[in-house]
């Protein structure tokens, strides 16, 4: 479709409701991505553990499917309600957007909105089945808990892949037209976006939970129970993190296509240069690049898969299409260098264990798992930091400017000020409650009853 | 029926749905507030975790269906509403993320004095949710929310209107909670909390009934398009709401809680449902209409898909869960 830009005279003033919202956004998008990651992945995680236990009578397994299973029910519980949060914020924060866009893209929410009603519905039945359903169809509870997990990434990242490459519907005279929802929902970028964000709940799941487990090892506790916890994760992780550099050099590749401010912005192109180096590290400082270090050819080789095509250079792209530079560039850089060290840790210890070497006889190594956790959940924030930043000024490419897809708020900052405030405190209860949760099943605790629970409600029947 | 038409009825038995069985949830909220110190609440408290914690996130998913319609359809009345009504949204939600987490949070909480802050917080922020979203109908009803662009941002829902829609959705909320766990409790043979709860649960019937039938009077003035339908065409949802809630008292006392519960549902659901038809053919009340409202014809198609699946899907396993609630190894608590 024509790049349009829908009268752009007219928003030489910012609404205040913009960056603030811009800020909101990022927050409330950025907490609940990594709780999104668990619902995606983590059912997949349990069922391989459940089902060892179910068919391999595997104890340690299904001791470990259990309690991931309640662990499930806390994260779960603040992923369905931070994603609520994200569901009004589009309306509340974007009037702009979903007032003009509502009937374009609001197709892949609803069908979201189908698969998040699936994974509630199973979540229940599989939260409160245990010894309440056969073991084998308990078992199965999960896959319509996975399955939907894998659909609902696809219907989100549907919406953001086409707020990077609009289609589904023609402007005339400022009017949205020929309107096609499903052209739109299964906009050319989708596949690639959905894979690089699958992958990245698999890899961020998979190495939170190992390195939960390599702590424990750390800490002495070095028993098969923590070493199957490990390993399970820390497989599911490996996959993902050797597929991931894949998926992500072919989304890059169309990022040169459909949105060259974004890929100039990621590689720091100041120029268009014939083959373009691979620029790392480098600030952009009063429009000169510093402080970087530049590989020759490759910047062609990796972002267009060609020894001479050049990245399109900023100074293509009028200075009020660009992106912020520095921003786009560090986090695009920081997610790639993080998503290398994970994929090549990932091979170097699978290697050795073929070979006879268990890296997890080693301490060093076990910081390292520790550390990998951490690293792939900042990964995937800095992923989402350099394609949301790199796509501005846009809401959606080269349709609609952010600025005018938001409200006139200007209390917003409060707002924000009072999310902190409130995802602060929804982090330490979750953080309070999980290690409490761990601390009791160290003490031999299992099934966790509630505090004020049978005893008192028991002693309270037998005082009358 | 015409294609707009069809769509804001598929919207408006999610929002009949979330009103039942989401409302069910929170109104919960109000016998665990009132359910008196650690040992004496302690029954009451662990039915509410039983009864609720299978299907709350389930029955939550209603809101996010009725949103994700609602802006697809009728995205710039959807617009308006937001920007209009962005306090009593926020409140709202406010309330719904901290029920949420506060109550994953008390079922795992170590101590008592966990249990004891995360239940104040769940309880009371199940109250905060529904008398917002009460506030939002009223907002709309009584034709304070534009068709474009933003009315007023306090007027809009502090007004008779909202406040008798607040008062009201507490009100059911509580009301349906109370008959659903009076029966959860009988099933589990709790008999002291089954008599605890039907005395309780009588009461707010009672209140919340006088305030349904009461309600009407304000709205005269404040909603008179409202009014006018409520007396005309949904005067047999009205007729139907007061026989129906009555008999759900009168079960109530005579202990048939089966006939309890179809009663209380007919009565809420016909509360809300003269609602819908008391201002229909408005969607925004006063300013703009269903056929109006509407975004693209191809993509009111679609939404049927999505609609038609959710039937096919979602329903089926709805009714799953909830007969699996129902059954035996599922009404005694082992953990």
């Amino acid at each position: 479709m024509p790049l349009m830009d829908l009268g752009y005279a007219l928003i030489e003033r910012e609404p205040a409701g913009l960056l603030p919202a811009r800020e909101q956004m990022a927050l409330s998008l950025g907490w609940h991505i990594v709780l999104a990651c668990f619902g995606v992945a983590f059912p997949a995680m349990i069922f391989v553990m459940h089902w060892r236990g179910v068919y391999r009578d595997d104890a340690t397994a299904m001791t470990l499917a259990k309690r991931w299973g309640k662990v499930a029910a806390v994260l779960f519980a603040i992923g369905a309600v931070s994603g609520t949060v994200l569901s009004f914020e589009m309306g509340l924060l974007w009037p702009g957007l979903m007032g003009t866009f509502g009937d374009v893209i609001g197709l892949p929410f609803a069908f979201e909105g189908l698969s998040f009603f699936v994974e509630a519905i199973f979540l229940g039945i599989y939260l409160y089945g245990w010894g309440r359903i056969p073991p084998k169809r308990h078992l199965l509870m999960l896959v319509p808990m996975g399955l939907s997990g894998v659909a609902g990434t696809f219907f989100i990242l549907s919406v953001n892949s086409w707020m990077n490459d609009p289609t589904g519907f023609r402007i005339v005279d400022g009017e949205v037209v020929d309107i096609n929802p499903w052209a739109a929902m299964f906009n050319d970028q989708v596949w690639l976006q959905f894979l690089h964000m699958w992958v990245a709940a698999f890899m961020v799941v998979g190495f939170v939970v190992a390195a939960v487990y390599a702590v424990g090892m750390l800490r002495g506790r070095r028993d098969r129970h923590h070493r199957l916890g490990f390993t399970v994760p820390f497989a599911f992780a490996s996959v993902a993190a050797v597929a991931q550099p894949l998926v992500g050099h072919f989304l890059g590749l169309r990022v040169a296509e459909t949105q060259p401010a974004k890929l100039a912005a990621f590689e720091l192109a100041t120029e268009t240069e014939s083959p373009s180096p691979l620029r790392i590290g480098g600030l952009l400082i009063n429009g000169e690049v510093r402080f970087n270090f530049d590989i020759p050819y490759l910047g062609s080789i990796i972002a267009r898969n060609s020894f001479t095509e050049p990245v399109q250079g900023l100074d293509t792209i009028p200075l009020e299409n660009q992106p912020p530079i520095n921003l786009v560039h560090l986090a695009f850089q920081g997610m790639v260098g993080i998503g290398t060290l994970l994929a090549l840790a990932a091979v170097g210890y699978w290697v050795l264990r073929r070979r006879g070497h268990d890296l997890v006889d080693h301490r060093w190594w076990l910081r390292f798992v520790a550390l990998a956790g951490p690293l792939a959940v900042i990964a995937l924030e800095l992923g989402w930091i350099a394609t949301e930043v790199g796509r501005q000024p846009w809401v959606v490419y080269g349709v609609m400017r952010t600025s005018e897809a938001a409200g006139e708020n200007s209390g917003l900052w409060w707002l924000l000020g009072s999310t902190m405030l409130l995802y602060g405190a929804m982090t330490a209860g979750a953080l309070i409650v999980l290690r409490s949760m761990a601390r009791r099943w160290r003490e031999g605790e299992e099934d966790l009853p509630s505090p004020y629970g049978p005893q008192l409600a028991d002693a309270d029947r037998a005082g009358r | 029926m015409t294609l707009p038409l069809i769509v804001a009825a598929a919207m408006f038995v999610g929002i009949l749905a979330y009103a039942l069985f989401g409302g069910a949830d929170f109104g919960s909220g109000f016998y665990d507030l009132t359910a008196g110190g650690s040992r004496k609440g302690a029954a009451l408290r662990t039915q509410i975790d039983h009864s609720i914690g299978p299907v709350w996130e389930a029955n939550h998913v209603w809101l996010i269906y009725v949103l994700v319609i609602w802006w697809t359809a009728f995205p710039l009345a959807f617009a308006s509403t937001m920007s209009t009504l962005i306090l009593p949204m926020l409140l709202a939600l406010l309330g719904i993320v901290l029920r949420g987490a506060s109550f994953a949070f008390r079922k795992y909480a170590a101590t008592l004095g966990q249990a004891r802050l995360f239940g104040v917080v769940f309880a009371g922020s199940s109250l905060i949710t529904p008398f917002f979203l009460g506030a939002v109908v009223g907002a709309i009803a009584s034709g304070r929310v534009p068709a474009e662009g933003r009315g007023d941002l306090v007027d809009s829902w502090v007004n008779p209107t909202s406040i008798v829609g607040g008062t009201v959705a507490v009100g059911t909320c509580a009301f349906l909670a109370g008959v659903f766990l009076v029966a959860d409790s009988a099933r589990a043979g709790a008999h002291d909390l089954e008599h605890r709860l039907r005395r309780t649960t009588i009461g707010v019937g009672l209140v919340t009934g006088a305030i349904v039938l009461g309600a009407l009077i304000p709205l005269r003035d404040d909603a008179p398009t409202l009014a006018d339908g409520l007396a005309g065409r949904a005067a047999p949802l009205v007729v139907i709401s007061a026989v129906a809630g009555a008999a759900t008292l009168v079960f109530l006392w005579r202990r048939s809680y089966l006939a309890a519960r179809i009663a209380a549902v007919g009565a809420v659901a016909s509360v809300v449902t003269g609602w819908g038809v008391g201002q229909y053919p408005w969607l925004l009340v006063d300013q703009v209409r269903i056929e109006d409202a509407a975004g693209a014809d191809a993509t009111l198609e679609a939404l049927l898909v999505v609609v038609g699946l959710a039937g096919v899907i979602v329903v089926p396993a709805l009714v799953f869960l909830y007969r699996l609630t129902q059954t035996e190894p599922w009404t005694t608590s082992n953990h």
